[in-house]
């Protein structure tokens, strides 16, 4: 998707190419070797105002978004990955505050990566959900034409 | 069974605009009765995941999925006989997979049926497509823990787990 070459020019163009992260009010950097996404509140982003938590699909978006940064951060991709398919745990009530994701990329074959995303607020160790998924890479020989 | 469509239609109503995130992703109710729930997500180009295709975001997907899981559940306990007043539910875990990306510039759909219902879990699957449900762009298996106090005549509802 880019010719950049550093892992923050990568992250960058991916965070710049993609609308939903605006929509999301979504962003993430890069310290090292690790990439920490950041969800600030935001009242559209609500599910149950009652509480008020963040909605379900929304943690579930950035915790899938996040898995998506980390992937381009690794190395540079011809195309975005395919999600092909995410498990999602939801372990606290997503608060009306910033929230954190770091993603763990725990495999990646010749077509598919599986990653593994912790999303947390106050404390790293209170996860308020997590994420397991597949994703499909591009293959350089099919998308060669 | 007790089934009180009139009830149903003001969730439905409210979850569709009287939820922040669904108003703001403006999701639509399609139907809603005993046997499940529909509701739909117009394209936009503010919600596009992947740039050199125009589809929408997985998460959006994600969003609407798991938005009508939760509206199908409220149907199943209506259904039953339960009280939508005296219930409050929590996700507990989702999961989707993807069978095709959505197409571009068009409404998605998500179909969600609670196939079972106990004292405390909820379990629903439900399928998103644009025009044919047997033609899916994701799956999902998903299951709802409630936290409140949730008044369910016995028979209907099933033993508890």
């Amino acid at each position: 998707m880019t010719e950049a070459t550093t892992r923050e020019e990568r992250l960058a163009a991916m965070l710049a190419a993609v609308p939903y992260f605006k929509f999301l009010g979504m962003t993430a950097h890069v310290a090292g070797d690790e990439m920490t996404a950041v969800l600030p509140f935001a009242p559209h982003l609500v599910g149950n105002v009652l509480i008020p938590a963040l909605h379900g699909g929304v943690i579930g978006a950035f915790l899938e978004m996040t898995a998506l940064c980390q992937l381009a951060v690794r190395e540079p991709l011809r195309r975005q990955p395919k999600t092909i398919d995410v498990t999602i745990e939801y372990l606290r009530p997503g608060r009306a505050q910033m929230t954190y994701a770091r993603a763990d990329v725990r495999k990646v074959g010749r077509r598919i990566a599986n990653v593994h995303v912790e999303a947390w607020q106050d404390h790293r160790a209170s996860p308020v959900a997590a994420l397991r998924g597949h994703f499909l890479l591009s293959v350089p020989e099919v998308d060669a034409s | 069974m007790t089934f009180d469509a009139q009830a149903l239609a003001m969730i439905g109503a409210r979850m569709a605009e009287g939820t922040p995130q669904a108003a703001a992703l403006n999701i639509r109710l399609v139907s809603a009765d005993a046997t499940g729930a529909a509701m739909a997500v117009p394209w936009r180009e503010d919600l596009v995941g992947d740039p050199q295709t125009g589809v929408m975001a997985g998460g959006v997907i994600t969003t609407l999925l798991d938005h009508v899981c939760g509206l199908s559940v409220t149907c199943a306990v209506i259904a039953s006989g339960g009280s939508f007043m005296e219930y409050g539910m929590a996700t507990l875990d989702l999961r989707i997979d993807y069978m095709r990306p959505a197409q571009p510039q068009r409404e998605v759909i998500a179909m969600a049926r609670c196939y079972k219902l106990t004292r405390s879990i909820a379990f629903v699957r439900a399928t998103a497509y644009e025009d044919d449900e047997a033609d899916p762009i994701a799956t999902v298996q998903a299951a709802f823990a409630f936290t409140g106090p949730r008044a369910t005549p016995g028979a209907a509802v099933g033993a508890d787990q």
